[in-house]
């Protein structure tokens, strides 16, 4: 964790390079999409902000366990700032998935497997947040944060297993450019690029939100050590 | 003496249902509130008979969700109104028996519901109760101890905080949906007498409740706010 946050600089600046030429990629170079058009360009923004997502919420489980464990705080400021990140890329998943829904179905929403389980990981890690807020002793809300953050992470394979079978008696259709094997050379070029991008973005961020939660540690110390001493 | 972890999960049921059976307020008082959700659905949905036969599945478990959160509530309001939070350990050394002993208690208290509100609402509804007896008490029994797993983890967490209210369906609703989408389904299923996925459903159910009162077994000594 020091790691990421000594060399925010490099993280934020080659992120955000490789986000703009991830950009280009995506929208001009690489070929739209044999049914889907230029619909398929979302997946660039799509994707690499999901696995993101998915890296920031296994991220609040290592810091979760690692707590309940060490019992060392810099575990719980792992897992308070990767979930605040992760919040934030889950909806900007919702906000892609929505805007690829429109065209696609004509309506914003549907209750597509990865639509519905992505809304439902929104409101568990919202909650998780909602308790971190809510629970003013800071070691009960490492404590019982961390049970939170293990629940919910050992529930998402359950609930895409359950989404998607509840789906799929419906017939529901699904994000199908995802799943073609024959992928252009072009599109799985862009694709990684974006991918990196994000999660070096992500990272940047992530060691900004410690360095912000580790200050905030130190200041709520010297609060109390000045309390006591009146 | 020293007891078994069996004998100390009894000892935490066997109080918190004597309580309940000496008073016996919050049995009736969540008993009614489980009839007024059913009926304020069915006066939202409309009186037209065919709709509500085909939601009765979803309205049923609507009804039991929010007895439950309820109960999951209640169950730890005693140990919070008297600080008795510890004197909870005189009776069950092992956190995991407390734990067990309050998921116990919670899904006799929503079980003892379901029993009143089904029979009442195939009555309403006029439903083939006995179209698939055996899967619908399936249902209603793994899909309450679903919830139970959960409840009985989260009623502790959040009991000690003044937005219990609030937070209680925020952190249970989103994690036990895949109990909802599962239990809803294989009710559906075993009142139109359908087999379509049926073991898929009853298997989604047993690996969450399996799962899920595991983790509530290992982590349960974390939740409690004090």
């Amino acid at each position: 964790m020091q790691w990421i946050q000594r060399r925010g600089y490099v993280l934020g600046t080659s992120g955000l390079g490789l986000l703009l030429v991830g950009g280009y990629l995506g929208l001009v170079w690489s070929p739209p999409d044999a049914s889907e058009h230029d619909l398929v360009r979302i997946m660039y923004v799509h994707v690499p902000v999901a696995w993101t997502m998915y890296l920031a919420f296994f991220l609040v489980m290592v810091g979760s366990a690692m707590y309940l464990w060490k019992r060392d705080l810099k575990w719980d400021r792992l897992a308070g700032s990767a979930a605040e990140i992760g919040l934030l890329l889950t909806a900007l998943t919702l906000v892609a998935g929505s805007i690829w829904a429109r065209p696609t179905w004509g309506v914003w929403w549907t209750w597509d497997p990865r639509l519905t389980t992505t809304a439902i990981l929104f409101v568990i890690y919202a909650g998780y947040l909602m308790l971190r807020t809510l629970q003013t002793n800071p070691l009960a809300r490492a404590r019982q944060a961390a049970v939170v953050g293990i629940i919910g992470f050992l529930d998402i394979p359950v609930i895409q297993l359950s989404v998607e079978w509840w789906r799929s008696l419906h017939q529901g259709p699904t994000f199908t450019a995802l799943n073609d094997p024959t992928i252009d050379d072009r599109m799985e070029v862009t694709l990684f690029v974006n991918l990196a991008a994000v999660t070096l973005l992500f990272l940047f961020l992530l060691g900004r939100r410690l360095r912000l939660a580790s200050m905030e540690q130190e200041r709520d110390e010297l609060l109390w050590r000045e309390a006591q001493r009146v | 003496m020293s007891s078994t972890w069996a004998e100390q999960v009894w000892a935490v049921l066997k109080k918190d249902v004597l309580l309940e059976a000496r008073s016996r307020v919050s049995l009736n008082a969540t008993l009614f509130f489980a009839a007024i959700v059913l009926l304020t659905f069915s006066f939202a949905l409309g009186p037209d008979r065919r709709q509500l036969a085909s939601a009765a599945s979803g309205l049923l478990w609507l009804a039991f969700i929010f007895s439950g959160l309820l109960a999951f509530g209640r169950i730890y309001q005693l140990e919070m109104e008297n600080s008795a939070f510890e004197g909870l350990l005189l009776l069950a050394r092992n956190r995991s028996a407390i734990y067990m002993g309050k998921v116990l208690g919670a899904m006799a208290v929503m079980l003892a519901i379901e029993a009143v509100v089904l029979p009442m609402t195939a009555v309403l509804y006029t439903l083939d109760v006995a179209a698939n007896l055996p899967l619908l008490i399936l249902s209603l029994f793994l899909g309450t101890t679903g919830f139970a797993a959960i409840g009985a983890l989260y009623g502790a967490l959040t009991a000690s905080l003044r937005s219990r209210e609030v937070l209680l369906p925020l952190l249970l609703l989103p994690v036990t949906a895949p109990v909802i989408l599962a239990a809803v389904k294989a009710t559906s299923l075993a009142l139109t007498g359908g087999s379509a996925d049926v073991a898929r459903w009853v298997e989604l159910l047993l690996v969450f409740d399996v799962v899920f009162v595991t983790a509530g077994l290992l982590t349960f000594e974390y939740a409690p706010g004090e």
